[in-house]
């Protein structure tokens, strides 16, 4: 279970979480919702250490991960996919994927997780050996969840995955992302601006809006709530 | 024709020192996206302590090697204790550091082993080469430091394209934030890009050292002509450096040979005006800026 309690977040003189409180427990998918610059990048940057929080704690069954560093959290089976996918697009599709096996696995072991992930996004084994740069936008995706997979990850960040692509490609994406969490006991959270998407396939929805937490409660509860959607999430 | 030939192998064998510095230039510009301006120094230094050894009748390979491994220690440390504590201040900071390092080992070596000019034997015969009835400016230990800077530069290839070392290499290279979501210790990398930058170094200071007079900033002009050939390559591009260490070796060298030799220094100049105003990313780099 994640567990962020009273979180906040400082960039200099702007306030970008304030004591932001929330779990999401094991094997389901928590939606984080909210407008732009609500705060929701900066708390996925903090859960992985990529930003340090000014007050309150991050932990992940039962581990302190604020003030651990980055490489370290990713060591307690913590996988993030930054906004805008970072695939590093001058190393080929497998070495993206290969780079998030490193850490542990030996060589054989390293062959077969890739191979479940080819098997998981076939467009990809196509595209073994291409530069990451030569894939459109929804195979970059896949490859970004791919590779953060690669890792056997417990907690899997997303951070916009719906970010740039055709509905039909988020949608895959999102039945994907339901399956994992369903079939792996995955545990995910994850940032959206799609907030139908999100919610369609999110247990949990942690709504923020100016770097607090407004309504934390089950997903179909706040998307049935016509008030609070109009309010905080613009539909 | 002849007078062009000699030109030829003589810059073919200082583009190939070339190279091997600018190769550490680039190992560092990747890595942590600073110009070493202490990478001529520091080999300096290890080779000083190589002809120490020399001088204690040490084995000349033993003292070579301890060279290169001097170097890597060197590079290491220097990265940990005076660079690290500047990540995320302004990028000219340290640079000044690197400055300063320059400096700092140069009196040091003075103070050390003395500012004179002194000899360092070559591992093999300096004497030209005989084709047929033609003597050429081209030696075994020409010969040698061509075979040094090609296994330099084939190692580096078998590093960046073969190993997962290689691969987190380039990974925190090229997306540092992401290598290190990916469980990549940047941290170590940026370190080890430090220490095989000062190998590097170090194994061009040990070939430069018996062909100039030997002093405290011997490799003062080497770094001068080596920048020039990592600019010409661009300054992420280890194939650049390579490049760029040879059309630099062979244009000073042609500059020197029918110009004279006092105007090599003006050849450099005009090679980097000519390569910052019309292709200021160099031959060989990728394209900026890049989105992650």
């Amino acid at each position: 279970m994640l567990d962020v309690e009273d979180l906040s977040v400082s960039y200099g003189a702007v306030k970008a979480l304030r004591g932001v409180t929330f779990q999401a427990q094991d094997g389901s998918v928590t939606a984080v919702l909210g407008a732009n610059g609500a705060g929701k990048t900066t708390l996925l940057r903090t859960v992985s250490g990529l930003v340090k929080q000014q007050s309150g704690t991050v932990s992940y069954d039962g581990v302190k991960l604020t003030g651990l560093s980055v490489e370290n959290i990713v060591r307690l089976g913590i996988s993030h996919v930054p906004e805008g996918r970072g695939v590093i697009e001058e190393l080929t599709v497998d070495e993206n994927l290969r780079l998030g096996t490193l850490w542990q696995f030996n060589h054989r072991e390293r062959r077969s997780v890739l191979d479940e992930i080819y098997e998981l996004f076939p467009p990809l084994a196509e595209r073994r050996s291409r530069m990451a740069s030569t894939l459109s936008g929804g195979e970059r995706q896949m490859l970004a969840i791919g590779r953060a997979l690669s890792s056997k990850p417990k907690l899997l960040l997303l951070d916009e995955p719906s970010l740039g692509l055709a509905p039909l490609v988020t949608a895959q994406i999102m039945a994907l992302i339901q399956k994992l969490a369903r079939e792996t006991r995955l545990t995910v959270v994850l940032v959206e601006q799609n907030v139908r998407s999100a919610l369609s396939i999110a247990e949990e929805a942690v709504v923020i809006n100016l770097g607090r937490v407004v309504v934390a409660d089950r997903a179909a509860t706040v998307a049935a709530d016509s008030q609070l959607r109009h309010h905080y999430l613009g539909f | 024709m002849s007078l062009f030939v000699n030109l030829t192998l003589n810059g073919i064998t200082n583009g190939m020192i070339f190279a091997a510095v600018a190769l550490g230039l680039v190992f560092i510009w990747r890595a942590t996206h600073i110009v070493n301006f202490g990478q001529g120094s520091m080999a300096m230094f290890t080779t000083y302590l190589a002809v120490t050894l020399l001088d204690r009748h040490l084995n000349y390979w033993l003292a070579f090697a301890a060279a290169l491994v001097a170097g890597l220690v060197m590079g290491m440390v220097i990265e940990t204790v005076l660079i690290r504590p500047l990540r995320g201040k302004p990028a000219l900071n340290p640079v000044i550091v690197t400055l300063g390092l320059f400096i700092l080992l140069e009196g040091m070596a003075g103070s050390i082993f003395g500012v004179g000019n002194r000899s360092f034997p070559p591992a093999f015969s300096q004497a030209g080469l005989t084709f047929g009835h033609t003597k050429v400016a081209f030696s075994h230990f020409d010969v040698f430091i061509l075979i040094a800077v090609v296994v330099l530069m084939l190692g580096t290839l078998a590093l960046f394209r073969a190993t997962s070392l290689g691969l987190r290499m380039r990974a925190a290279a090229f997306a540092p934030e992401v290598a290190r979501l990916l469980g990549v210790r940047v941290g170590r990398i940026l370190t080890l890009g430090w220490a095989l930058a000062a190998v590097a170094g170090s194994l061009a200071g040990l070939l430069v050292a018996p062909t100039v007079s030997f002093s405290p900033n011997f490799m003062d002009l080497v770094l001068v002509y080596a920048f020039t050939a990592a600019v010409l390559g661009g300054l992420d591009s280890p194939v650049g450096a390579l490049v760029g260490g040879l059309v630099t070796g062979l244009a000073l060298s042609y500059v020197g040979g029918y110009l004279g030799s006092s105007l090599e220094p003006l050849g450099a100049l005009a090679i980097l005006m000519v390569v910052l105003s019309a292709r200021p990313e160099g031959l060989f780099s990728r394209p900026e800026p890049r989105r992650v």
